[in-house]
């Protein structure tokens, strides 16, 4: 695969280790800039993968809108946590965690490594797309002809979103409104 | 030395379930819904990676509408978490037990 080895081995390790400190961090600010970390390493994998409106996008939607909400939330909220949710959880519980996630990881790896994934191929490998006029040219004209009819519905999607979100966070004003 | 496909969907794998842990032992609301996050960004760069494999942009499509669908979901999530503040005053998952009093 057309990956950036270094490239790769840096972003991934970098984002695994901002991952765990997303679980494991009691400050959950200190778990928000973690995970903008996480996503700008994923960004960087996404661009070491000739992905580049994938990796734009991932930084403005997720690094920008999506973690200004959450340090928002947690600004407004300003919950006060007497103890570490994880300080409450037994030990045997935690072992099990860390125990299920190793073997869900080394059996996916298993079956990926075994299995035989056979490239189809389907006329829009990282050379014809170049030839094509470039990934975000080519992408683009694909989600307006293609894909056109999922792209009205995630706008649909989106106003339902923003006027449920308005609806349940909005503070009840008792009978007088 | 190049990187083999299954190296990448492993990395995936790693990341979905650090989410997925996260998901099930922490308490904190907050915390739940940045590994919901964490979860969707694993299968996005999954999809990524099976694109590039293939040579099939619908799969950079797929990340696109996830990623949408990703901003929505966190929208209606905060707001339901400020909801529930408001009623209970506090974001820990245990506290969540208007139905049993």
């Amino acid at each position: 695969m057309a990956i950036n080895p270094i490239a790769f081995f840096v972003f991934g390790g970098a984002a695994l280790a901002f991952s765990m400190m997303v679980v494991l961090k009691k400050n959950p600010v200190a778990s928000a800039f973690s995970l903008v970390m996480v996503f700008f390493c994923f960004a960087g994998i996404y661009a070491s993968m000739n992905a580049h409106l994938i990796a734009i996008l991932q930084i403005l939607v997720y690094a920008g809108a999506i973690m200004v909400l959450f340090i928002f939330v947690i600004m407004l909220l300003n919950a006060d946590e007497p103890t570490f949710d994880l300080r409450r959880t037994s030990n045997v519980v935690k072992a099990g965690a860390v125990a299920f996630g190793l073997a869900f990881v080394v059996m996916l790896a298993i079956v990926f490594k075994k299995s035989n994934i056979i490239p189809l191929n389907a006329g829009f490998s990282s050379e014809e797309v170049i030839k094509l006029g470039g990934n975000s040219k080519v992408l683009s004209q694909l989600m307006f002809s293609k894909y056109i009819l999922p792209f009205e519905l995630t706008s649909v999607l989106l106003l339902a979103a923003i006027v449920g979100a308005v609806a349940m966070a909005k503070r009840k004003t008792g009978k007088s409104s | 030395m190049i990187i083999e496909p299954w190296l990448v969907q492993t990395f995936c794998a790693a990341i979905f379930t650090i989410g997925l842990v996260g998901l099930l032992v922490r308490r904190n609301i907050l915390i739940v819904l940045m590994c919901v996050e964490l979860m969707l960004n694993a299968v996005n760069l999954s999809f990524a990676a099976f694109s590039e494999q293939h040579g099939d942009l619908g799969g950079q499509m797929a990340v696109f509408f996830i990623i949408t669908v990703a901003a929505a979901e966190s929208a209606v999530g905060l707001g339901l978490l400020i909801a529930l503040f408001r009623t209970i005053r506090a974001v820990d998952t245990d506290e969540i037990r208007l139905l049993k009093e």
